[in-house]
């Protein structure tokens, strides 16, 4: 094994201090022929809604969770924590695919 | 607000394509349901080091004089990008056969295409992955022939080519480069499966792909060497169940059912010219990778004086079997038309003499009987011996002692 750990310890645990960043398998871009934003992963095309776009336009692999959560928060005056668990539950999701990582976590 | 993610990319069921799948247009318009395929597959040369029985190439390989050249790859590529292709899957053939591999990576990714390497990984070396990860892969295949080197190498006909792979995936770990691992199945290595399966998990690889042979071209040609007993369907079928369960997380499985032991049809490529297409090494734009072992259809190039774009939309063969209109009985009148299409035109071709008939693996065509005994015929009683793959027609395994 060389020391590599195998792809379930490699994969981040979503917390507000994670500071995630998408993984180099996973590519956002704007889809002018569709008029849309797509998250371009091994053999999948996914559509992420506009919050979702703006979720991952802002992991950038420098800002925390916690920031981010604050920024949308702020912006779109709702209850932090209910944005918190919101935001926490997509990450993981993909954090779980492999299409995030830990920025700065990494070996 | 709950930011959700959909997925976009309608998967082909039942079907092995190295897991090409494309969007289907949203708006119900004839033009929409025929909108360009959101991924593409690139055989840039059927040159390839290894001779497995069962590649997909047809049998009739181009040389190498009749590749593309890197300047018409690259104005291929511009077009792709240009009418709203997102991702390419450069395979082959070996790929990496070719030269300017790392530039046309580099091209892809300037275009903003993501770019999936479909290889057998033994001309690898660090430097060349290095190479074309700095150029912007954003994936990499690498297939197996078997869990373990004696049988790996004997089916690919190329010795130590297992180890080579083998090394080739830890670079690519340690290149941060995602990693699917591509094993064929067929009754000679079946038995294998679960090593293959751990052998992924002990690789690192993020997903694997089971796919039991589908029999077109060579792998026709090695039937009665590759055809599986039903038993080993029943225990792979098993396995890959138990498998994706305990590997929930780990490691995610795309699995490929054979069609000969099968009730209803495979969506082939989707329904035909509606999500997918391939460039051939030649240029030639084609519905389905083994399309051309239908005679009669005239499949245009990318060297002609059409668009890749009119060629989709507009030629004649992408448009023979397109829809539903061109179906006889018993596809004509059956509730399932619209699920699986009939199922695959090679297939009919190869098996029941005519594209234009109903697959020969749904229970409702008349040769399905047929099929299913030749299969569990073969599956008892066919040689063992392989017909390596090489462009002087194939050149049969010598006996083992």
């Amino acid at each position: 094994m060389n020391g590599i750990a195998p792809a379930a310890r490699r994969r981040m645990a979503v917390s507000e201090e994670s500071v995630p960043a998408l993984s180099r398998g996973a590519k956002l871009r704007f889809d002018e022929t569709r008029s849309r934003w797509v998250l371009l992963v091994p053999e999948r095309v996914l559509a992420p809604d506009d919050i979702a776009v703006e979720i991952l336009q802002l992991c950038d692999g420098e800002r925390s969770v916690s920031d981010i959560v604050d920024l949308l928060a702020e912006k779109y005056v709702a209850p932090r924590q209910e944005i918190g668990a919101d935001v926490v539950a997509m990450l993981q999701d993909l954090a779980d695919s492999g299409f995030l990582v830990e920025r700065g976590g990494k070996p | 607000m709950s930011p959700t993610l959909t997925d976009a990319t309608p998967i082909f069921e039942d079907e092995n394509l190295d897991g090409v799948s494309i969007l289907e247009g949203a708006r119900p318009s004839t033009a929409a349901e025929y909108g360009i395929p959101l991924a593409v597959l690139l055989e840039l040369t059927h040159r390839c080091p290894l001779q497995c029985p069962y590649c997909s190439n047809p049998v009739e390989m181009e040389r190498a004089g009749n590749e593309l050249t890197t300047e018409e790859w690259k104005r291929v590529l511009d077009e792709l990008a240009e009418i709203g292709v997102l991702q390419v899957h450069f395979s082959g053939g070996e790929p990496t056969v070719r030269k300017d591999l790392v530039e046309l990576v580099q091209h892809a990714t300037n275009l903003d295409l993501y770019t999936n390497l479909i290889t057998s990984a033994v001309l690898l070396t660090r430097e060349k992955l290095e190479a074309l990860a700095d150029a912007g892969l954003s994936h990499i295949q690498i297939s197996f022939q078997a869990s373990e080197a004696g049988l790996a190498d004997r089916i690919g006909g190329y010795r130590n080519g297992h180890s080579r792979k083998h090394e080739a995936a830890r670079w690519a770990r340690d290149l941060d480069l995602p990693l699917t691992v591509n094993a064929v199945l067929h009754r000679q290595n079946l038995e294998q499966l679960p090593q293959i399966i751990d052998m992924a998990v002990e690789l690192d690889a993020d997903r694997i792909e089971v796919a039991n042979v589908q029999y077109y071209g060579w792998a026709l040609k090695n039937r009665a060497a590759l055809m599986p007993t039903i038993e080993q369907i029943d225990e792979c079928t098993r396995v890959v169940e138990e498998a994706r369960e305990r590997l929930k997380g780990i490691l995610e499985i795309d699995f490929v059912v054979p069609d000969y032991y099968a009730v209803r049809p495979k969506k082939c490529m989707g329904g035909w010219g509606r999500q997918f297409f391939n460039i051939t090494p030649s240029g030639k734009v084609l519905p389905c990778h083994a399309a051309e072992s239908i005679t009669g259809l005239d499949f245009l190039s990318v060297r002609s004086n059409h668009s890749i774009a009119w060629i989709w939309h507009n030629s004649e063969a992408f448009n023979r079997y397109r829809g539903t209109g061109w179906m006889p009985e018993p596809c004509k009148s059956c509730a399932f038309k619209e699920v699986d299409y009939g199922g695959c035109r090679c297939q009919a071709f190869a098996l029941a003499g005519d594209a234009g008939a109903a697959d020969p693996a749904c229970s409702l065509s008349p040769l399905h009987e047929t099929i299913f005994k030749t299969a569990e015929t073969e599956a008892r009683d066919g040689t063992n011996r392989f017909i390596y793959r090489n462009f002087a027609g194939g050149t049969l395994e010598p006996e083992r002692s």
